[in-house]
């Protein structure tokens, strides 16, 4: 069951100066993982944050439509606030606020208007699933920035989660990473692609082939090729997917 | 290559220490000269016959001016500051008003002092009194207020923001929350800098707050004040004893203590803050 799915969906920058996806139609199965891959500038992370309308914040228009459960996300009467709450993201750095680990987990059910007495069980689950639990729970009250990479990230994956979203968008997030924490964040994606809908870009051939399901393939803002993820890397049906993956350009 | 820049180190190092050397002096000049006046009766007693008795009616005076010119500057300066670092769209207007504001921190004391004197207690009858002062005094030191609060927020990294947004926070609850949380630090800074000028600054006090004498403590916001810069330029200009000019440097140590112990307070609150934030990493 495809959980998203755009239709002739452009997007265009500076005034309609740069066009920077072109006609894209593209669907996201539900509790899969589906990675984005292409090379610099090709559209995978202006897509990306197509599907949770953060592109506007930088004054990009967008046409066509982002169907997510059936209904369209650029349509005039949609909430961005609930949108935004349903499709959570973490980014590229990893970007904890400057506060306690616990602080930051509660942000989003407080300004969601959670009840205080909630957030005690919301920041622990939120933290066990992301699998930082087990590290920070003597520690809820130091400051998130005292933690190294790898435990920020996971701290940005438990800030999302903790506003119970249905899809969560990753930019790149373990391309500031090293090694050994994004094997945790990469074995984490699998975990949590049992609940939620995960959308992945990625810079690394590699992490998409072991973690995703399904890959699509943007090329100077189109998508090239869509498909299961075992399929685009051994059988491409197009001549650039093929270069890409094999290594040619990019 | 390696001499050239041994002498240029050389000579920055030597321009620093005849920097500091010259403050140094200034500092050691006043404590010398001043340190003979301080005394219980001189922090605690009211001022009689212009060289007798002590400075309290002026020091409460400062302090009740900078507290009004406070209330006034840092709401204004902290919400401009919001609008312009995070409202505003980039025009040639808003570039302008953003020009027009730096200019008008430019704008020499006195002017703004007569100002309000000509607006504030003639027009609006406020009188000579501690709220035209004050008034004066916040108006005065706005545009720094402004211009380092909207420094300090637009240094919060952009990331911020965006993860505040994604979880779906208003643009309103994003600044509120994680934009001026982070930018506190900054803005006090700003804030006491702006404070150090105002609580300074003599021609616009002269001008509408009182002539620096009152030996009575003001009993309404409407009442003259004293201040201890005032007081300084009366006993400086008008005195004839050499009392009266070892009062004047007492009353500046007492003026620099104050202002001392201000700032210290501050920056003890905003290093404990960046203490809580991260350990200063920012």
């Amino acid at each position: 069951m495809n959980k998203i799915e755009t239709k002739a969906l452009n997007v265009y920058y500076g005034n309609g100066a740069v066009h920077g996806l072109k006609n894209v139609e593209m669907s996201i199965p539900a509790n899969k993982i589906t990675a984005l891959i292409g090379p610099s500038g090709c559209g995978k992370t202006t897509f990306l944050r197509a599907l949770n309308r953060m592109n506007e914040l930088k004054g990009a228009e967008t046409t066509g439509e982002v169907l997510l459960d059936g209904r369209n996300i650029y349509s005039a009467k949609e909430d961005v606030i609930q949108l935004r709450k349903k499709v959570g993201m973490v980014f590229q750095q990893p970007n904890p606020f400057p506060m306690s680990i616990y602080e930051n987990v509660a942000y989003g059910p407080r300004i969601h208007g959670q009840r205080h007495e909630n957030l005690d069980k919301i920041v622990e689950e939120s933290l066990r699933k992301a699998a930082l639990w087990d590290e920070v729970s003597d520690r809820l009250e130091e400051s998130a920035l005292g933690f190294s990479g790898g435990q920020q990230q996971r701290l940005c994956i438990a800030r999302a989660l903790a506003v119970n979203p249905e899809i969560i968008l990753f930019d790149e997030p373990c391309s500031a990473l090293d090694p050994i924490s994004t094997a945790r964040i990469e074995e984490l994606l699998t975990e949590l692609k049992q609940e939620y809908t995960l959308v992945i870009v990625t810079h690394n051939m590699q992490q998409a082939a072991r973690v995703s399901d399904f890959t699509g393939f943007f090329l100077m803002g189109e998508l090239i090729e869509c498909g299961r993820t075992a399929k685009i890397f051994e059988r491409p049906e197009d001549k650039r997917t093929e270069d890409y993956i094999t290594g040619r350009y990019g | 290559m390696a001499l050239k820049e041994r002498l240029v180190t050389a000579s920055l190092c030597f321009t620093a220490l005849v920097s500091l050397l010259f403050l140094f002096v200034v500092v050691a000049y006043i404590v010398a000269n001043g340190i003979g006046a301080i005394s219980l009766d001189f922090l605690l007693e009211s001022p009689y016959r212009f060289e007798q008795g002590g400075i309290f009616p002026q020091i409460i005076g400062s302090l009740c001016l900078v507290l009004i010119c406070l209330l006034v500057a840092v709401p204004l300066g902290v919400a401009s500051a919001i609008y312009l670092a995070e409202y505003a769209p980039d025009t040639l207007i808003t570039r302008s008003v953003r020009f027009f504001g730096e200019c008008l921190a430019g704008i020499p004391s006195i002017v703004k002092g007569l100002f309000g004197l000509v607006f504030l207690v003639y027009y609006l009858h406020l009188g000579i009194s501690m709220l035209a002062g004050g008034l004066t005094l916040g108006f005065m030191i706005l545009p720094w207020t402004v211009r380092a609060s909207e420094e300090a927020i637009k240094a919060v990294p952009q990331s911020y923001r965006e993860a505040s947004l994604a979880l779906g926070a208003t643009k309103l609850q994003t600044i509120r929350t994680v934009v001026l949380k982070s930018a506190y630090p900054g803005i006090i800074t700003g804030i006491l800098l702006g404070m150090g000028k105002a609580i300074g600054e003599t021609a616009v006090v002269l001008l509408t707050a009182g002539s620096g004498l009152e030996s009575f403590l003001p009993r309404s916001i409407l009442d003259p004040v004293g201040s201890l810069p005032v007081y300084i330029y009366m006993l400086a200009t008008q005195g004839h004893t050499s009392a009266a000019l070892s009062r004047a440097f007492g009353a500046s140590l007492v003026l620099i203590a104050l202002f001392l112990a201000i700032s210290v307070v501050a920056l003890v609150l905003r290093n404990r803050y960046l203490r809580q934030m991260g350990g200063g990493r920012r």
